[in-house]
């Protein structure tokens, strides 16, 4: 680790001009940046640690929908009777992410701004574009049996890694932010950039913003949606491939669906094409393999990854036919 | 007589485990000590050609960078005493062999400090051109030179193998495929290096206390007595802490240098490219056979690859000689050597890797002729090793099949693949044979019985979580005739009399007679004592020793209790050694058993799942119930992360080790194991040693991925012949 | 001359006195040089430190440090406690899982200083005077272990998955344990453990 200060932030405002000097960093649970400041991909020379502030942790549900305090525990989060009964996507997804132990520590806002499991950007020693800016990327001729078919580019085809965000994007969940500005409100949608010619711009956050919430709207059909993600091992690994799906069924016809997919695409990967081959489409298989290949249409693939075009395909289909049934 | 040799004893070590208190290397509280931290390549071959150290240097709190430039000449020789055939990169030179190879040690007042400024050593290379795979190096595999050590031949053959697998009516003709895989003991190897004058001392994670200290010695050009190994835990080794790899060197030139001890602890990534690894292989099997499934001819040719500056083979093709009967049989091993690190033992060496493809093959036969897996297994038993022409010194494998089969319910098995369900999921069954042979090596222990009446055994070996401490206590218990509460065990030390590596499954059978030898004699010195003293008249075989007191056989009412026979004397002491005969001359010694495993295959999305596993075993005698279930347990588990998800990535163009971590190394996690039903079948083995014990560690392993391979095959019809079976594979697959 | 006398006579003689069930740690207290004050005095060139008083097992630590100390390093190279174990140092293993304020966390994500405030507690702080706690005592009866180096780590966090109730069925046990890796395969037995002490509770 670069040597860095540790401050502990314990007022909203403060903390944010302080993050908007250059070389500061906020630390949330901490899980995703030791990763990165032991394997120095990350070198702040300040660190501003903000689970000490007040009114982030809180998760609330009601008529407006669900809330989540950025600093919400991922393990809180996903056994919240709320999230549990309304949105089991939510649940599941976390449920499904790294360890209890991990899940006890890292927090929502943290989680949706963890950065790509790509070995060649964690490795100082490998060319990365996203991590070193015109350096090359190592992946598009290396080893890219994990990397993303959707929304890749000729300077970066990394995948990003959060489960949670799937879910989210699939709900239309907005993050709140305060900044050096004052305070907006962005669609998880557009929180993510592709890489494009500048992978290394990965949000639209700027230096000192601070996600306070996450909110989700209400959404009476959550209660039919689900979380599904393949690994190769049982348990405790990154997704190879995951949706995140919700139906609104009426009788034999569904009326509205939401889809996201995980482990794919290069941002947390909402399908409009998908949704719009489901709406209105009866309730049944054809349908569904309809919406997969609409789903992954734009996929291009790479020399180890192409299988993750069919996996994909397999595994939103499978979320579909489970809450579908 | 109570006899605690069998029995399920607790480990006498547990209580200091699950306390947190049992020290290992890296956690010996030595005083005033610096920290190391290794540098590594970033290239995979070339020359370093410009080293700046400058920025690292002037980092707070460093104390040391050392580099090829400045380190000390070695002038002792750079082998490893206990891996013959390769020279270690020790900082002498500027050449680079493979990407992740030690260029030097830093070292600083703090471990925070130490790994950052590691990171800012620059370094300049003249880079060649590099090949990292064995696809690569197909044109340049030749006939290994050091095979085994020199102690069996790479190729050996018998009858007429080429001819007859061309006229054998039935034929199975493939290849099979390992990757390259990670030991991952979960405690990183760790040393810390203390110079007292010209004495070193070195705790470090150790397999072989004994060869390491010797190897030290022998890098540093100074006697073995001056060097003193201890590991008196190890948080597993599997064949990475057999061979004492050059960090160890490295930390003590740093250490002397430094003036003062060092404590050097390998990152996980560094685990990498620093302590071998289980080499990629690729091997050929052809099976020829009659209808009926009779094996007419067997040839297992495989290739695996080494490093540039030494050998080391996977030795694929050992159990295929013995395992079938079957009259024309060839094994052959071809090596190349790529720019990677070294290969070196990664438990069953050459067995887990080479059964895979033989189980595999015989699968695939049984399939061809539409006969039961495990019956074609029946059909081809070799009732004696047609290999050497030696009768077994005991084989209970029928058994092992029988137990195990019936424990599954194996004859519920349909035959055709694709054919059992579980709800959605398609159900496999497999089955495979494991075999491991009998080593045993030349090995001493001390014993020393105290007038308080407690034994205390010594011995240069040591315990990697196979139970050592605890097996060897209950040996000294019954052979002295003490309760087992009474003997203290201390191992993980060279000065200890010697003691072989513990790998090749060896430990308890090289370890034990000799604890045994020196027990039985101190129960005699003692009864002899009696004869002089309490029992003055009585002749020794009038005598016994029960629990810990001096008994008249006809009388045991007249005890007399150890101190009152030691009164006056501080201690009876013996030592003994033990070692082989010739009784590898006369007889065959294996391990065997059977594998049967269920899977459950999403044949969508192509997740693999064990659902359910029996292992049934049969390694001669079993000294500690407990302990040996845990073993098999424990490789059985290794073997599912062998057959499901194991494989270390390498970047193909620079050698970079990618999944150089243990959370996308994919071992096994609770959720991957299910229940394991373990069947240990006692065997009673005059000839193997005097405790006719075999070894546990190894053989549970071996077959295993065969076993998983097999039942995807049944679920799916799908046979996947490059390990690991992971989802992708299973689509891709037609 | 060091106060750690490593000649050969020297040690067998304090090994050949030493009783007990098992000799080691009476080997180590014997030697002066392995005390169980491991901190070493910072120097002058050392890297800024802060100061941090760190709550383990009701003990109250006060340390100064290197920022960049996680609480990992700091309970093993600075509070001299070792029992939580380093495996990888990026969460990836569970051997340095420790409670934070009755929660399971990775050690090794965590700075030391995050730590400041919070009750900490580890596995040298589980059991009751020289009674094992029961999960430690399950773990000893099942052989929930090999080599021990996971052991630490997997007794913590089964000791906190009973308590968040997941240890309803074999499948919930299994599932979440999977953030404490065992190479040596322990894992049925581990999951016997657990049972043997959620169906003692249940
Ligand atoms: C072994 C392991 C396995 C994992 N497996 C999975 C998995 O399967 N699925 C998955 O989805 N994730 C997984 N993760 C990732 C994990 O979910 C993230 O590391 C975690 O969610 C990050 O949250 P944190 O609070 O720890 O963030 P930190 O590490 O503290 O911060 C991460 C980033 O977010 C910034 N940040 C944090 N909070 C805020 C805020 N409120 N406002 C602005 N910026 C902020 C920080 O500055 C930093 O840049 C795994 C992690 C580990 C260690
Ligand atoms: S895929 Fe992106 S993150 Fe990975 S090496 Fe290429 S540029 Fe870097
Ligand atoms: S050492 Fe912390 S999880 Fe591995
Ligand atoms: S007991 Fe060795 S890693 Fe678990």
């Amino acid at each position: 680790m670069y040597p860095f200060t540790y401050v502990r932030g314990d007022d909203r405002q403060a903390a944010v001009a302080l993050a908007a000097e250059p070389g500061t960093e906020f630390l949330a649970g901490g899980t995703d940046m030791l990763q990165l400041l032991k394997d120095e991909v990350r070198r702040p020379r300040r660190l501003v640690e903000i689970t000490s502030l007040s009114g982030m942790s809180e998760i609330s549900s009601g008529p407006q929908g669900l809330r989540l305090g950025a600093l919400a525990r991922m393990a809180d989060v996903a056994d919240h009777p709320a999230v549990r009964d309304e949105y089991p996507v939510i649940s599941q997804a976390l449920l499904a992410s790294a360890s209890p132990q991990v899940r006890n520590m890292a927090t929502i806002g943290g989680n949706l701004l963890q950065r790509t499991r790509c070995a060649y950007f964690r490795d100082t020693a490998m060319p990365c574009n996203r991590r070193e800016p015109g350096s090359g990327c190592s992946a598009i001729d290396g080893e890219n049996r994990l990397h993303a078919v959707l929304g890749g580019s000729d300077h970066c085809i990394a995948t990003h890694a959060s489960d949670l965000a799937v879910a989210l994007v699939a709900c239309d969940a907005v993050v709140v932010v305060t900044g050096p500005s004052g305070e907006q409100r962005i669609k998880l949608e557009d929180l993510h950039l592709l890489p494009g010619e500048t992978p290394e711009k990965e949000t639209v956050l700027q230096p000192g913003d601070l996600i306070t919430a996450v909110e989700v709207p209400p959404l009476a059909f959550a209660r039919r949606s689900l979380y599904r993600k393949v690994r190769d091992r049982a348990s405790f690994e990154f997704a190879l491939a995951a949706a995140a799906v919700a139906l609104d069924i009426d009788g034999g016809t569904i009326r509205q669906a939401r889809v996201a997919l995980g482990g794919v695409g290069t941002k947390p990967w909402r399908s409009h094409e998908a949704e719009k081959a489901l709406t209105g489409a009866k309730l049944e298989t054809a349908s569904f393999e309809k919406a997969a290949a609409a789903a992954l249409a734009a996929a291009r693939p790479l020399h180890q990854n192409g299988f993750k075009i069919i996996l994909a395909q397999r595994t939103l289909i499978r979320a579909l036919l489970t809450v579908g049934a | 007589m109570t006899t605690t040799i069998g029995a399920p004893l607790n480990r006498i070590d547990a209580r200091l485990k699950v306390t947190g208190a049992a020290r290992y290397s890296a956690e010996m509280p030595v005083k005033n000590v610096a920290h190391a931290v290794l540098i590594q390549s970033t290239i995979a071959n070339g020359r370093i050609a410009d080293i700046d150290t400058a920025a690292a240097e002037q980092s707070p709190g460093v104390l040391l960078v050392m580099t090829h430039r400045n380190a000390p000449k070695l002038g002792g020789k750079q082998k490893s005493v206990q891996q013959p055939g390769e020279d270690y990169p020790l900082l002498q030179d500027d050449a680079i062999h493979y990407n992740g190879q030690h260029i030097g040690v830093l070292v600083a007042e703090t471990f925070e400090a130490a790994t950052h400024a590691a990171r800012l050593v620059t370094v300049r290379y003249d880079e060649d051109k590099s090949v990292v795979r064995l696809g690569q190096v197909l044109d340049k595999l030749a006939v290994p030179q050091h095979f085994r050590g020199g102690a069996r031949l790479p190729d050996s053959s018998r009858g007429n193998p080429d001819q007859e697998f061309v006229a054998a009516p039935v034929k199975i003709d493939q290849t099979y495929q390992t990757p390259i895989e990670h030991h991952n003991p979960l405690e990183p190897h760790a040393v810390i290096a203390v110079w007292t004058g010209d004495e070193l001392v070195v705790f470090h994670s150790s397999q072989s206390v004994a060869g390491s200290h010797k190897t030290i010695a022998g890098h540093l050009g100074i006697s073995d007595d001056k060097v003193r190994t201890v590991s008196h835990f190890i948080g597993g080794g599997f064949g990475s802490k057999g061979s004492t790899w050059p960090h160890v060197t490295i930390a003590a030139m740093a250490a002397r240098i430094v003036n003062r001890p060092v404590k050097l602890v390998l990152t996980r990534r560094q685990m990498y490219t620093s302590n071998g690894f289980r080499p990629q292989t690729r091997q050929h099997l052809r099976l020829g056979a009659d209808r009926d499934g009779r094996l007419i001819a067997l040839r297992h040719d495989s290739l695996s690859h080494t490093a540039s500056f030494g050998e080391w083979v996977e030795p694929c093709g050992l159990s295929t000689e013995i395992m079938y009967s079957c009259p024309n049989l060839g094994v052959s091993h071809r090596v190349a050597p790529t720019d990677t690190g070294i290969p070196t033992f990664m438990r069953a060496p050459g067995e887990a890797s080479g059964m895979f493809a033989l189980e595999s093959a015989m699968d695939e036969l049984a399939e061809a002729l539409a006969i039961d897996p495990l019956e074609l297994r029946l059909r081809n038993y070799a009732e004696q090793d047609e290999h050497e022409k030696l009768p077994w010194s005991s084989k209970s494998l029928k058994q092992c099949y029988e137990r195990g089969a019936a424990a599954f319910g194996w004859n519920k098995r349909e035959r055709q693949p694709g054919s059992m369900r579980n709800g959605d999921l398609f159900v496999g069954w497999g089955m495979a044979s494991a075999t491991y042979p009998m080593n045993r090596s030349k090995a001493s222990a001390t014993v020393r019985l105290q007038a308080d009446g407690r034994a205390i055994v010594q011995c240069a070996t040591q315990d990697i979580g196979t139970g050592t401490y605890t097996i060897i206590a209950q040996v000294a218990a019954d052979a002295i005739g003490l309760p087992v509460e009474r003997v203290t065990v201390q191992i993980g030390d060279s000065n200890f009399p010697e003691a072989p590596v513990s790998g090749g499954s060896q430990t308890a059978a090289s370890v034990t007679p000799a604890v045994d030898a020196a027990s039985r004699d101190i129960r005699k010195q003692l009864v002899d004592l009696a004869t002089t003293g309490s029992f003055k008249g009585l002749r020794s075989e009038d005598l016994d020793v029960v629990d810990g007191a001096v008994v008249v056989k006809s009388d045991p009412s007249r005890r007399a209790e150890i101190g009152t026979l030691l009164a006056g004397r501080d201690a009876l002491t013996a030592t003994k050694g033990a070692e082989p005969g010739d009784e590898k001359k006369q007889f065959s010694m294996h391990s065997f058993g059977a594998h049967f495993v269920e899977v459950h295959v999403d044949p969508e999305l192509g997740e693999v799942r064990v659902a359910r596993y029996v292992g049934a075993f049969a390694a001669g005698r079993v000294l500690n119930a407990k302990t040996a279930r845990s073993q098999i347990i424990g490789g059985i588990v290794y073997g599912l992360g062998m057959a499901l998800t194991e494989e270390t990535d390498l970047d193909h163009r620079s050698g970079r080790v990618l999944n150089g971590n243990i959370a996308e190394y994919l071992v096994p996690v609770h959720a991957d194991v299910p229940d394991i039903e373990v069947i240990l079948i006692e065997e009673q083995d005059p000839h193997v040693n005097p405790l006719g014990v075999k070894g546990m560690g190894e053989l549970p392993m071996v077959g295993v991925a065969g076993a998983v391979a097999n039942a995807v095959f049944h679920a799916t019809g799908k046979r996947i012949r490059y390990l690991p079976i992971r989802p992708d594979k299973l689509l891709r697959t037609a | 001359m060091s106060d750690w006398d490593v000649s050969r006579r020297g040690f067998l003689q304090t090994t050949a006195l030493t009783s007990g069930g098992f000799a080691f740690a009476q080997f180590v207290d014997r030697h002066g040089a392995l005390a169980a004050e491991p901190e070493a005095a910072p120097s002058e060139s050392a890297p800024a430190r802060q100061r941090v008083t760190l709550q383990v097992n009701r003990t109250s630590h006060e340390l100064t440090l290197d920022p960049r100390t996680t609480l990992l390093d700091a309970l093993r190279e600075h509070i001299g406690l070792t029992g939580a174990k380093k495996g990888c140092d990026m969460g990836a293993c569970g051997a340095c899982t420790v409670h934070l304020d009755g929660k399971r966390v990775v050690s090794c994500l965590t700075l030391a200083a995050s730590a400041e405030g919070r009750r900490i507690t580890t596995i040298e702080g589980l059991a009751e005077g020289d009674e094992l706690h029961p999960m430690q005592a399950a773990f000893v009866e099942h052989d929930g272990f090999q080599c021990g180096y996971c052991t630490p780590g997997q007794i913590m966090s089964a000791v906190a998955l009973v308590g968040e109730g997941r240890a309803a069925s074999d499948d919930s046990i299994r599932e979440f344990m999977s953030g404490n890796l065992c190479r040596c395969g322990a894992y049925p037995n581990i999951v016997a453990a657990i049972k043997s002490v959620a169906g003692g509770r249940a």
